[in-house]
């Protein structure tokens, strides 16, 4: 779907992903065609084995697609190095992951501070960042615990805070509300949506879960490798606007 | 960076313990018996290392080891000494004697007779436990080591005037010495080469060895290859001297290969130990390597990472290991002081280098894991 009156970020075009070969060989993508826009809560639903995680470690950089090109803020990101685009995404994407994947060894500051340690920032300035951005979710009063000490909708908290203090351009949500109960799933969605809003940021969130549909400003949804439907809906939750 | 590798090796404390167990197990292994072979190596050479005043022993050209005794003329002796640069010699005697107590029980033993002028070659007063070298000018004068006299009359306090037969000459213990051990078990005696050659059965030549010191200014090596050149006979330093025998007992027995077989069990258990425990480690964390991957971070970081960790464990299980190899050994030395354990810095040297080895395999393969890893883990559920 295509919006005359704004400019995609990510434009992809007949992306392919093939897994295996010979008789083993699965076709993930199949030509998938789509723009994304900034500023709103993109869904991508379908599924299992649709593609929708392959789609969007591709889009994530994680993946190379096998056919057609992926072009994210004026980059195409598969056309460069691994320490590129390592690079790349360290300095631009944001994840959440399904189930959290924080290091369970550090604590939630040490976690959330982990992407800007990354980028060559020091320990202690990162600490220091870790912490007001562990406030911002409401995680402030527990800095020095330990992951396997937090519910699970706290460890999604932590999980976006580390997803956000890199300030990126592309937010990647994996079910972040699928290890989590239905309270604290419509708290992380309503954060989500809440940056998702931001003019300059791509959000994705890749869901089966239903309740989450109301947060959306657009679904795409998948079937074999292909976009099956992709509808602009209006969003049925009140939120506040701007991050 | 390198904070987030120590932090999540050492997140879970039983397999950070398991890894630093197998790799100290292994120096302990590879260190001890190492030291225990250094130690029977050296006892090869004790005889040598206890004559203490001589830099240049003279032999039979086929002299191979210290304990291959093959007679050369009496008067070498006087022919080392008109070689430029000597500026003493003296005869020195070894061979087998055969001990005949007045019980009548019958003992092996080794024989030293030392200059009857001199007494060069004999113990070092720090040595005599009782009585004194001076003292082997009396007549029928023997010099015993210490664990020789508990073997002769055991349960028995450190006595001097006993007396015993050798060859059918009397023989009067005048002095007792602490000895270096030897690779054997027999009394060590010591007495004049003039009662030597009554104490032992008769040859046609009875010297052995002459032991000779340079001139001041004059290097042992130079001097010993003058006299080697010179007399047709073998000289060499003390040390070249203990490394022929050591190299002799290298070569010719299968010590090498027994202690090297369980040295080289250690190394292939630590390995084993540490290399699957840091393997595992490797595999169970790859999905949070692969969240690190996805989040940024390059390669050549999760590598440094991955060997910072093993460093990490090498150099604590190595410093374990060592340490508790060293205090086993010390103790058991102390309560017996039979067991060879000898530990000079090249065995912890090699023992390093195993650990490095070590830890450098096990961390080549998590690496190879690690690299061929793909972010995309993340996303997998």
């Amino acid at each position: 779907m295509t919006d005359p009156l704004r400019k995609p970020v990510v434009i992809c075009r007949d992306v392919i992903k093939d897994y295996g070969e010979g008789e083993s060989l699965i076709h993930a993508l199949r030509g998938l065609t789509v723009d994304i826009y900034p500023g709103e809560l993109t869904l991508l639903v379908g599924p299992s084995g649709c593609g929708k995680s392959t789609f969007i470690s591709i889009l994530a950089g994680t993946l190379d697609p096998t056919g057609g090109t992926v072009e994210e803020f004026g980059l195409c990101l598969h056309q460069l190095g691994k320490n590129a685009r390592a690079d790349f995404r360290a300095q631009n994407v944001g994840f959440v992951f399904q189930q959290f994947n924080l290091l369970p060894a550090l604590t939630i500051a040490e976690n959330v501070a982990v992407p800007l340690v990354i980028r060559g920032i020091s320990k202690a300035a990162a600490m220091e960042k870790a912490c007001v951005e562990l406030a911002a979710v409401g995680m402030g009063d527990r800095v020095t615990s330990l992951p396997n000490k937090l519910s699970g909708g706290q460890q999604q908290r932590v999980a976006i805070a580390r997803a956000l203090i890199n300030k990126p351009r592309l937010l990647v949500c994996d079910e972040p509300t699928s290890a989590v109960d239905a309270k604290t799933g419509h708290t992380v969605m309503t954060l989500i949506r809440k940056l998702a809003l931001s003019p300059d940021r791509v959000t994705i969130v890749v869901t089966h879960d239903p309740r989450v549909f109301g947060f959306a400003d657009r679904i795409i949804a998948m079937e074999d490798g292909r976009v099956k439907e992709d509808k602009r809906v209006q969003p049925n939750i009140p939120v506040e606007e701007g991050e | 960076m390198y904070w987030i590798a120590l932090k999540m090796l050492t997140g879970d404390p039983s397999k950070y313990l398991a890894i630093i167990f197998g790799i100290s197990f292994s120096c302990v292994l590879i260190t001890e018996q190492s030291a225990m072979f250094c130690g029977l190596m050296m006892r090869t050479t004790s005889q040598i290392r206890d004559v203490h005043d001589a830099e240049i022993w003279v032999m039979n050209p086929n002299v191979r080891y210290m304990d291959d005794l093959k007679a050369i003329a009496d008067t070498s002796d006087i022919r080392v000494r008109g070689v430029p640069g000597v500026a003493w010699a003296v005869p020195f005697y070894k061979g087998a004697a055969q001990i005949q107590l007045p019980t009548g029980r019958y003992q092996g033993a080794i024989m030293f007779g030392i200059d009857d002028a001199t007494l060069v070659g004999g113990p070092q007063a720090k040595q005599m436990l009782l009585g004194k070298i001076g003292e082997l000018q009396l007549p029928d004068a023997v010099i015993i080591d210490e664990a020789g006299f508990h073997q002769l009359w055991p349960n028995e306090p450190l006595k001097l005037g006993k007396t015993f037969e050798m060859n059918d000459c009397r023989a009067t213990v005048v002095g007792i010495f602490r000895a270096s051990l030897t690779f054997t078990t027999q009394p060590i005696i010591f007495t004049r080469f003039s009662k030597a050659r009554l104490f032992a059965p008769q040859y046609r030549r009875s010297l052995t060895f002459v032991l000779a010191k340079c001139v001041a200014g004059e290097s042992p090596e130079v001097v010993a290859d003058r006299i080697q050149t010179q007399t047709r006979m073998k000289a060499l330093t003390q040390d070249q001297f203990s490394w022929l025998t050591i190299f002799y007992y290298l070569e010719h027995t299968g010590i090498p290969m027994s202690f090297g077989t369980t040295v080289l069990l250690g190394f292939v258990v630590g390995c084993a130990i540490a290399g699957q425990t840091f393997y595992l480690f490797t595999i169970e964390n790859l999905r949070q390597l692969g969240t690190l991957k996805a989040m940024g971070m390059r390669d050549s970081v999760l590598i440094r990472m991955v060997f910072i960790q093993a460093l990490n464990v090498g150099i604590i299980g190595y410093c374990l290991g060592i340490g508790f190899a060293t205090v086993v050994g010390v103790t058991m030395q102390t309560l017996r002081p039979i067991l060879p354990f000898f530990l000079p810095w090249q065995v912890l040297a090699v023992t390093a280098v195993a650990v490095v080895l070590m830890v450098m395999l096990a961390s080549l393969i998590c690496i190879r894991r690690v690299v061929i890893l793909e972010p995309a883990i993340v996303f997998q559920s």
